[in-house]
């Protein structure tokens, strides 16, 4: 599919892929830089020691100037839904808005408010004030993070809702379902862990540029003690969590799943890749062609961590498409059945609205009966052929791969970061500090791979299940999108590239008043 | 009683309170349309900057919440009006957006396109921002030319629930003329309260007094623009909801009887424009005096929140459609009885927002703001 000829629902996936990237380039920063500075203010805050007031003040300052470009590239996310998933606005609007909406309500005024304090009140609140406005920053920051995830949760996983034929939506039933689906909670902690560790390996990382450089030595040392920790804390907890991520995948988008192992036949005692490379021969999903070219497997690993029992089936793209296989809630339906479904349901909500126009209320009772009977596969009526449901398996075998091994890569980084601090070496290791310099960007790149698992691994629903992209979309012309689309590449473009020589002077300049 | 009329009542009041609000908090972007007229100097311009810069987090929240409050509450606008009218939210979103970076960046070593351009795009923001939403603000009054039906997501191949009506996609707002006057009035009105504010917190002789003066430049057209669109409106045909049928149709003086027909709303929009009108007088009358800005904000928010009202309440559409009977109501347009009672719960907590916003604001405005205190602060701008 190339971009060029792609139509409207296309440029509208790329214009948000695109901005909710750059989105993304912004947020886990503020979300981790947020706690690090904290806590070096509360132990200046403790010890009176000037020197933590100072580590806490430069981080700030880099804080800030992130902080800005995150809020100019999140307001553009929060309109997209109205003007490119206008469908999706209203079919979903009614539970989809209330957590945007509590977002700014509880989350982004407190920031809003106690950012001016952070930033401008040294001088005019008192010691204690102040540290209080500092955690509410990122308390608000955090709370923000909650909502908005709490509402992508629910498209991946619909829950608390009933279908309402006749205001033509799907109406929330039951709020606290959807606050507290175990999808939402785990999300929650995976996201905002990872701006925790990116922001790890970006303290970690700048600290070892002043090292490398025998600069602001002090300062340097104590923000990589802190952030060393600090990461190596919250590397371990992301692995947790992101087997919990994988978990809830399994048992709810097996279809992503598979994607992320490109399975396409399923398989019981099924085994994870660690390492592995596509075959790019393979044209459909059930030719004969070996989806590898290569690949090292951890026996029945897969069906461990996605069934919680070795001996467990997993369904691979085949199976999920032609249906037939045992599951937890019965046997598996084809593509074809759910797409009969899927129909039968959208030509029983016509001839519903058809009964109540007539006031033919028995019509009325019987199609709404039927559309209930068959709303669990809604979405798939507006589907056309199988291949459809199938998300682009290199994209999403790579990305998670790519994801997890990074994962594990800065355990053992944050691990060796902390054991030669520990032994006062690491200003004599500069192989070591090269190396964390240099994986500053991997933190990003981890980051990004994880939303592309997400997001592209969801396809083709804008909601699982119930709405599909095609049904989702804003009914304008696919030129008026590439416009934006370019307009806001090229904006977003020069501002990160101001953003990042911004970042780059202020650390050269470092914490003043250090020698 | 909480019934669902109730709530959607409630809810389009607190929609119209947060409209109340942003049209007040709107005066850091008319304060930057004034960026390169009111300063002479580069330390001017860098007070007038900084003094502005510690607000415009506020004005941007609120705009964030509006959207927000808006989709939650009445998602069939969310999804009508900005997948229709695309261009003018997107070029106020593209103002925006320009805006935020524009004050943390503007004074930063290495900011790649120098100050003046960071300036600009605050000048920029502060011009089209303030129109832009006056325009989008009157066509609740005015209509647009969009069509609804709820029924087409049956349509498989084709499922759209609104369209737009023409390819100009919200552009052709600006081809009426009202539409203009209330643009117009909203941008001079950002430019008042901004001179207003300028005159509150400034320690700065002569940018206080450069400030009364164009206090004239600006209060003049917004008393001029604002009539002309109120009493045009009052005059003409409103979008009327029959209450048993829900068919909407035109009817003469629509507004004026709205006003007439709910005394409270006429009384509060009166004193309204009373305390905008007192504000800008009483600065100019007196000049020692100083809280100007405080009388003709909350003016601001009083009037604009009792005009929003009146486009919702009493049978009207909020938001019309030149195809009647796709125009928008306050009971069309909501979300589930469910919840709009789930967020009036949450709403519960604006209060608390409010109280801490101001603990804040106390803490930190203890005193004017001069230049010393810019130059003395690591973190200016
Ligand atoms: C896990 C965290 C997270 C995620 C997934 C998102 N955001 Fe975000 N957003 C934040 C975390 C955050 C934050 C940490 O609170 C921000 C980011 C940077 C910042 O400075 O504040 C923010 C800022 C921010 C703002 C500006 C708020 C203000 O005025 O202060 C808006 C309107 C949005 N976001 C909206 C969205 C939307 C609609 C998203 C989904 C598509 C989204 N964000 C994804
Ligand atoms: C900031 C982090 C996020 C990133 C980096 C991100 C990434 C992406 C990507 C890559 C796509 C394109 C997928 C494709 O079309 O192939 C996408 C689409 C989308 N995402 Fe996200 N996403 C993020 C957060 C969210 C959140 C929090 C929500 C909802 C609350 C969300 C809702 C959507 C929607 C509605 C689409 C468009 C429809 C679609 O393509 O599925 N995204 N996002
Ligand atoms: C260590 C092993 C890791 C595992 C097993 C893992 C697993 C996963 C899985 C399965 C998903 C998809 C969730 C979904 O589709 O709902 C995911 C998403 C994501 N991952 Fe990871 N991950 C790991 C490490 C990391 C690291 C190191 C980072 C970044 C520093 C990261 C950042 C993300 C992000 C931002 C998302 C998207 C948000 C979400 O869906 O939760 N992950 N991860």
């Amino acid at each position: 599919m190339s971009l060029l000829d792609a139509t409207l629902v296309d440029w509208s996936r790329a214009q948000f892929a695109m901005t909710a990237m750059y989105h993304w380039l912004f947020v886990p920063l503020t979300l981790g830089l947020g706690v690090i500075m904290s806590v070096m203010e509360t132990l200046y805050v403790r010890t009176g020691n000037e020197e933590w007031k100072k580590a806490a003040q430069f981080w700030m300052t880099l804080f800030g100037i992130n902080f800005a470009i995150g809020v100019a590239t999140g307001i553009i996310l929060e309109f997209e839904f109205g003007t490119n998933w206008s469908n999706y606005s209203w079919f979903v609007g009614d539970i989809f808005g209330a957590p945007l909406a509590i977002e700014a309500i509880l989350a982004f005024f407190m920031e809003a408010t106690f950012i001016s304090i952070m930033f401008f009140g040294w001088k005019k609140v008192s010691k204690r004030f102040h540290l209080a406005a500092t955690w509410l920053t990122v308390l608000g920051a955090t709370i923000s993070a909650l909502w908005i995830l709490v509402a992508n949760a629910w498209m991946q996983y619909p829950v608390g809702m009933e279908f309402n034929p006749n205001t033509v939506r799907n109406e929330m039933v039951d709020f606290w379902s959807i606050l507290l689906s175990p999808v939402a909670l785990n999300k929650f902690f995976h996201t905002v862990l990872s701006g925790w560790v990116l922001s790890g390996l970006f303290v970690t990382g700048v600290s070892a540029w002043y090292l490398l450089k025998k600069r602001q030595l002090n300062f340097a040392l104590k923000s990589m003690k802190v952030a060393a920790v600090f990461g190596l804390i919250s590397t371990l907890l992301i692995a947790y969590t992101g087997d919990g991520s994988a978990y809830n995948v399994s048992q709810r988008q097996p279809m992503k799943l598979a994607a992320m192992e490109g399975l396409y036949q399923g398989k019981t005692n099924a085994g994870l890749v660690a390492i592995g490379v596509l075959n790019p021969a393979k044209k459909a999903y059930n030719d004969a062609t070996d989806p590898f070219l290569f690949k090292i497997q951890i026996p029945s690993m897969l069906s461990l961590l996605s069934q919680r029992d070795i001996n467990a089936f997993v369904p691979g793209i085949s199976n999920i498409l032609d249906g037939g296989y045992q599951t937890k809630q019965g046997v598996a339906l084809s593509f074809l059945e759910k797409q009969a479904r899927g129909r039968a349901a959208i030509q029983s909500l016509a001839l519903y609205q058809k009964a109540v126009t007539a006031k033919d209320t028995t019509g009325e009772r019987m199609y709404k009966a039927q559309l209930k009977e068959n709303y669990p596969q809604f979405g798939y009526g507006y589907i056309d052929k199988a291949e459809t449901m199938i998300p682009s398996v290199p994209t999403v075998f790579y990305s998670f791969h790519l994801m997890v091994i990074l994962g594990f890569y800065f355990i053992v980084l944050f691990a060796l970061v902390l054991y030669f601090v520990n032994r006062k070496q690491i200003q004599k290791t500069n192989w070591l500090l090269w190396i964390c310099l240099l994986s500053i960007p991997l933190g990003y790149v981890a980051g990004e791979l994880g939303w592309v698992v997400a997001e592209v691994g969801r396809q083709p629903w804008a909601i699982q299940d119930v709405l599909p992209l095609n049904a989702a979309i804003s009914n304008i012309s696919s030129d008026s999108v590439r416009i934006t689309f370019f307009l806001f590449l090229f904006l977003f473009s020069a501002l990160l590239l101001a953003e990042v020589r911004i970042m780059l002077k202020q650390i050269k300049k470092g914490p003043e008043g250090e020698k | 009683m909480i019934t669902y009329s109730f709530l959607q009542h409630y809810w389009w009041f607190l929609i119209s309170l947060l409209g109340g609000l942003l049209a007040f908090l709107l005066f850091v972007q008319g304060g930057q349309s004034m960026l390169f007229s009111l300063s002479k100097t580069e330390d001017e311009r860098r007070l007038l900057v900084n003094t502005l810069g510690r607000k415009w987090e506020y004005t941007f929240t609120t705009l964030v919440t509006f959207g927000g409050a808006f989709f939650a509450s009445f998602p069939l606008f969310y999804s009508t009006s900005f997948g229709g009218a695309y261009w003018v939210w997107m070029i106020i979103l593209f103002c925006f957006i320009i805006q935020a970076v524009s004050y943390e960046f503007q004074s930063k070593p290495g900011n790649v396109f120098g100050a003046t351009t960071y300036r600009v795009f605050l000048f920029i923001n502060g011009l089209l921002g303030t129109f832009l939403i006056g325009v989008a603000i009157a066509t609740f009054f005015t209509g647009s030319d969009f069509i609804v039906n709820k029924g087409n997501i049956t349509q498989q191949l084709a499922p759209v629930i609104s369209s737009w009506g023409n390819e100009w996609h919200g552009l052709e707002a600006l081809l009426n003329v009202r539409n203009l006057t209330l643009g117009l009035a909203v941008f001079f009105l950002a430019r008042s309260l901004a001179v207003l504010f300028f005159i509150n917190r400034l320690n700065h002789p002569v940018l206080e007094a450069r400030s009364r003066k164009h206090l004239w430049y600006n209060a003049i057209p917004f008393v001029v623009f604002f009539l002309i669109f109120v009493i045009w409106t009052m005059f003409s045909e409103g979008y009327a909801v029959n209450a048993s049928t829900g068919m909407v149709s035109l009817e003469k003086y629509k507004y004026f009887t709205n006003l007439l027909e709910m005394p409270v709303i006429l009384g509060l929009f009166l004193l309204g424009v009373v305390g905008v009108l007192a504000g800008v007088v009483a600065t100019w009358l007196f000049p020692a005096f100083k809280s100007g800005i405080w009388f003709s904000g909350i003016g601001t928010v009083v009037t604009v929140c009792s005009m929003l009202l009146i486009t919702g309440y009493n049978n009207t559409s909020f938001y019309p459609s030149t195809h009647l009977q796709s125009s928008l109501t306050i009971f069309n347009a909501s979300s589930s009885e469910f919840t709009l009672k789930a967020m009036s719960l949450v709403s519960l907590f604006i209060p608390v927002v409010l109280i801490y916003i101001f603990i804040a604001w106390r803490a930190m405005e203890k005193k004017r703001i001069d230049l010393e205190d810019v130059n003395g602060d690591e973190h200016a701008y």
